[in-house]
């Protein structure tokens, strides 16, 4: 799992986001975290798993709010232990239930909580009203939020969150009861603040799609263990090489072309049509099969990618349950 | 994330000091305490005794007035240590209320609302919670119990040269033994409040322990022959000590003590806010773990 960071515009250079080392954790005599291990690199990174797999424990862990039984974490190189206020001053926390203070308008709570995280108060406030404006609360930002829709609520919880320009985010279930146009939202702001580079982002959610759309890592859960990690972005990348192709006219003489350039061909008639297994070797792309087969004269009736790669690393991980996953940590470890 | 380019932006100037960072829930919890009427008029009621106090202890250096009265000084009353406790017993009434009203809308509405998370989640300890917390209500008792009477006892000090000599046990009983009883105050209804996580009836039992403490304390008392059942009565265990503050021996006031010695009323004390502090260890977590 230790797969060194593809992406150029990645917060920082240096530690890698989050190093797992054996973490384990239990929690009312079990064991909800149980050896983790690894390093997590990415600019978003999803968390994945099912209900109960451990992944709100591990943001809780990373947060400091559950101490390991054994092992160790660390953020940004910060041990999550021994150096937790540092940890916290680096991260902007989204919780995934309803979480307020009673009483206090959305910019009180908002500026509060820049000036708890060590905001001087007049920053604090004109942060808390830009936050608010940022994630769409402009107009309500001076109501109680005991009055707001949960959609709102949400909103209010990423404002929170971001108040204090932190290095890392945790969206821990951010699309939760949101409709349509609200999650739309959600996943756009996640999408802006990962490509702007400023702060990495850890989304822990159950939502393949949502995951795919915003990470280019992802971290899949099994019952507290490591069950995959994939660089989404090479996986996407890769996949992009498998395709599949229907033609008509002179197949053999492209394919022969395409072999030329280095491409694997294998044909798979199917219905009497001309259809043909590609991977395109480096540096080879799309457009130049296509220009390969203009200048043949081929048509190309067809072409597609291999598709849903995170539900075939989610399903995969949860059918084998990351024996290899884990094989090959430990092999990196030892 | 400016107003106008609407982007996400990093903090990078200088973070404020840690020390002093708690106080933010003080300055937040200050305006919400007044946005109340009833606080509010209730404060300044918290006034009234000492306003009193102070026309009294004036008229007595103010010979025209008293002899517009008909009073000779010698028969009016004596400003001494029996009369600081006398004021300090009413001034901790008014904190008793104060304490009653504010402090279990401080803890309970946070951990209703899960907002304990959002404060643990940054550079901010549990510690600095609950000091931060407790600040509003100290801070608020403080205003109407030792800082008016010390302001009154420096007072009477300059109406009278040499007075001040004489009675600076009183001017001490008054700051120690305000702060034991706002202090003790303001852990209970934390912990209480932490306890129930429902703002009414945490204010309810606050008013159960303190009142009806003395009658559990009677009628163990009565079941076991003994005297040491007033160590269940908060009440009687801070007039013990206050009368050990200002007379040296409880027996010398005026207020009913506890049949135990001081040394015994203050260690019961001690383990009761001992008590509070591990309700409010156990109490106040980012999240509870179900077993």
């Amino acid at each position: 799992m230790s797969t060194p960071s593809p992406h150029p515009a990645a917060p920082d250079a240096g530690p890698p986001v989050v190093e797992l080392d054996g973490l384990t954790v239990d929690l009312g005599g079990r064991t909800i975290l149980d050896r983790l291990a690894g390093r997590l690199t990415g600019r978003a990174i999803g968390l994945l798993g099912p209900n109960g797999a451990g992944k709100t424990t591990l943001l809780h862990t990373l947060l400091g709010f559950y101490k390991p039984k054994s092992g160790t974490a660390r953020v940004f190189g910060h041990d999550v232990v021994g150096d937790l206020d540092r940890v916290r001053s680096l991260i902007g926390y989204m919780p995934e239930s309803d979480a307020f203070i009673g009483g206090l308008s959305a910019v009180r709570l908002v500026r509060m909580m820049g000036e708890l995280s060590g905001l001087p108060p007049r920053e604090a406030l004109e942060r808390a009203h830009e936050a608010l404006f940022y994630v769409g609360l402009g107009e309500a930002r001076y109501r109680e939020i005991g009055s707001y829709s949960q959609g709102m609520k949400q909103l209010v919880k990423l404002a929170q969150a971001l108040v204090h320009g932190p290095r890392l985010l945790f969206l821990d279930e951010p699309t939760n009861a949101l409709d349509p146009p609200a999650r739309e939202r959600m996943l756009r702001h996640i999408q802006e603040i990962r490509d702007q580079g400023e702060a990495a982002i850890i989304l822990s959610s159950h939502l393949l799609r949502d995951v795919e759309r915003c990470c280019d890592e992802v971290l899949v859960l099994k019952d507290g263990r490591v069950a995959a990690y994939r660089d989404l972005v090479a996986e996407r990348r890769s996949n992009r090489k498998f395709l599949e192709v229907e033609l008509k006219g002179d197949g053999d003489g492209f394919l022969a072309a395409m072999r030329a350039r280095g491409a694997d061909c294998a044909a798979a008639p199917r219905r009497g049509r001309n259809r043909y297994k590609m991977v395109l070797p480096e540096g080879v792309e799309v457009a130049d099969l296509y220009r390969e087969a203009s200048e043949r004269r081929v048509q190309i009736r067809r072409l597609s990618y291999k598709r849903d790669s995170l539900e075939e690393i989610f399903l995969a991980a949860m059918e084998n349950g990351g024996e290899a996953e884990r094989e090959e940590v430990q092999r990196g470890a030892a | 994330m400016g107003l106008r380019d609407r982007a996400f932006r990093r903090y990078r100037g200088e973070p404020t000091p840690r020390r002093w960072r708690f106080l933010t829930l003080w300055r937040y919890g200050r305006r919400e305490v007044f946005a109340s009427k009833r606080v509010t008029a209730l404060f300044t009621l918290a006034y009234a005794p000492i306003l009193i106090a102070a026309i009294v202890f004036y008229l007595r250096h103010n010979l025209p007035v008293l002899e517009a009265m008909e009073v000779t000084s010698a028969d009016f009353v004596q400003v001494d240590e029996r009369m600081f406790a006398l004021l300090l017993r009413v001034q901790a009434a008014f904190a008793f209320l104060l304490t009653a009203l504010v402090g279990p809308g401080l803890v309970a509405p946070d951990l209703a609302n899960n907002g304990l998370a959002l404060y643990l989640a940054r550079p901010f300890s549990r510690s600095e919670y609950v000091l931060g917390k407790m600040s509003v209500l100290l801070i608020l008792t403080s205003a109407i119990t030792w800082m008016p009477l010390l302001g009154l006892w420096l007072f009477q000090a300059g109406l009278e040269p040499g007075w001040a000599a004489e009675n600076l046990r009183s001017a001490a009983g008054v700051f120690l033994g305000a702060w034991v009883w706002i202090g003790f105050l303001a852990l209970l209804a934390m912990a209480l409040s932490a306890w129930v996580r429902w703002r009414v009836v945490a204010a309810a039992l606050l008013a159960v322990v303190i009142l009806v403490g003395s009658s559990l304390a009677e009628m163990v008392n009565f079941m076991f022959g003994t005297g040491w059942g007033d160590v269940l009565s908060p009440g009687l265990l801070v007039w013990t000590i206050w009368e050990g503050l200002f007379f040296g021996d409880p027996a010398a006031g005026e207020l009913p003590v506890a049949d135990v010695p001081v040394a015994a009323a203050w260690i019961a004390l001690a383990a009761m806010a001992g008590l509070c502090l591990l309700i409010l260890d156990k109490k106040l977590a980012a999240y509870q773990v179900v077993r």
